[in-house]
């Protein structure tokens, strides 16, 4: 069962939290980008802290310390995870430079009229 | 009505992700046979030092061409958003 | 941007590439790879769009200059996906195994390191930071310039 040992789960859950937060009570479209990225922030400190091991070194055998190592594929889903989420990032951004100019403003509740 | 439905539905999700977060195994403890045998066999099996670069482009590449895919979607979509508009009406 | 800031970005990106480089071809011994690699280079490139401006770095290197990179890197990775499929009939298989080129087995264990090991995961290396840096330059090139009021030529 759960102790104050899975504190690192549990910072995992505040930030998901905050995102869910700005996600659901946020209009302005910069803001809810914020909240994806740090969604995503989330996501990516809940993986890794998954994989870690008491005491384990990086999973990297180049003049390593004999012992154990770490979960080496939640460091390679998260590896991919990061880059998934810069381009993700920037599309979404153009997205709203894009809506801002078409429309004159970034609120999702008044530019519901976007002109194709 | 609309705000008091949004809190019941953001107080739910919070709940759900704290008791998700105490049942999972102890932390600095995970169940990992799978990892256990890339560990162990990654050196042997690709030649690699690095067992992330073993995962990411041998056990699991299929993720690394997937991520590729996404980037270049990506450029395609950013590049496309800001094309000049005559060219867009051609 | 200043002029110091210009001199200081002239003189520190010859170094930002060449650390990005080291990474991307010891990606497969020492922390790092492709991914990080690429995006230590693209941070150079951002650096380089900061300090001179988007406009004048358009007129060297243009957007689809950098399209055809990100697309010859994915075209390299893919290759080498299907390499393995024509060689041993399994798709991403590890042909360069045995090779002179790459082919070098480690011993089990912690070792000293050596750069001919890997098979066809450093040639991968390669191709995704290739992919990884001019595609986000791209992104970044283009957003530059948009944000400053011009519009990207096709």
């Amino acid at each position: 069962m759960g102790s104050l040992l899975n504190f690192p789960f549990l910072a995992a859950v505040i930030l998901a939290g905050i995102a869910l937060y700005i996600l659901i009570f946020k209009k302005n479209m910069i803001k809810f980008i914020m909240g994806i990225a740090l969604l995503e922030a989330s996501v990516n400190l809940f993986f890794v802290a998954l994989g870690y091991r008491e005491g384990g070194g990086a999973p990297i055998y180049t003049n390593s310390p004999a012992g154990i190592m770490v979960l080496p594929v939640p460091q390679a889903l998260v590896l991919t995870s990061i880059v998934i989420g810069v381009s993700i990032l920037a599309l979404m951004l153009s997205m709203a430079i894009r809506t801002y100019r078409h429309t004159g403003n970034i609120d999702t509740e008044k530019s519901r009229r976007m002109k194709g | 009505m609309r705000n008091f439905v949004a809190s019941l539905f953001l107080g739910i999700a919070i709940v759900f992700l704290v008791s998700s977060a105490l049942l999972v195994h102890p932390f600095g403890e995970p169940p990992a046979p799978m990892d256990d045998y890339i560990i162990q066999n990654a050196q042997a099996e690709t030649g690699a030092n690095n067992v992330v670069a073993a995962v990411l482009f041998d056990y699991r590449g299929f993720d690394t061409l997937g991520e590729a895919t996404i980037l270049f979607t990506a450029v395609t979509g950013v590049v496309m958003l800001f094309r000049k508009k005559e060219t867009a009406e051609k | 941007m200043s002029k110091i800031v210009r001199t200081v970005a002239n003189q520190l990106i010859l170094f930002i590439f060449i650390f990005g480089l080291y990474i991307i071809i010891h990606g497969h011994i020492t922390p790092g790879g492709g991914f990080q690699g690429g995006a230590v280079i693209a941070s150079g490139a951002a650096l380089m769009i900061v300090a001179f401006g988007s406009s004048r770095i358009q007129k060297g290197i243009k957007e689809k200059h950098l399209s055809i990179l990100e697309s010859s890197g994915a075209v390299i990775f893919i290759g080498l996906a299907f390499a393995g499929l024509a060689a041993a009939g399994v798709f991403f298989f590890n042909t360069l195994i045995g090779s002179p080129v790459f082919g070098h087995t480690p011993p089990t264990g912690p070792n000293p390191g050596d750069i001919w090991t890997g098979g066809i995961i450093p040639l991968m290396n390669v191709a995704v930071g290739l992919k990884v840096f001019a595609g986000l330059s791209a992104i970044i090139l283009v957003m530059a310039l948009a944000s400053s009021g011009e519009e990207v030529e096709e």
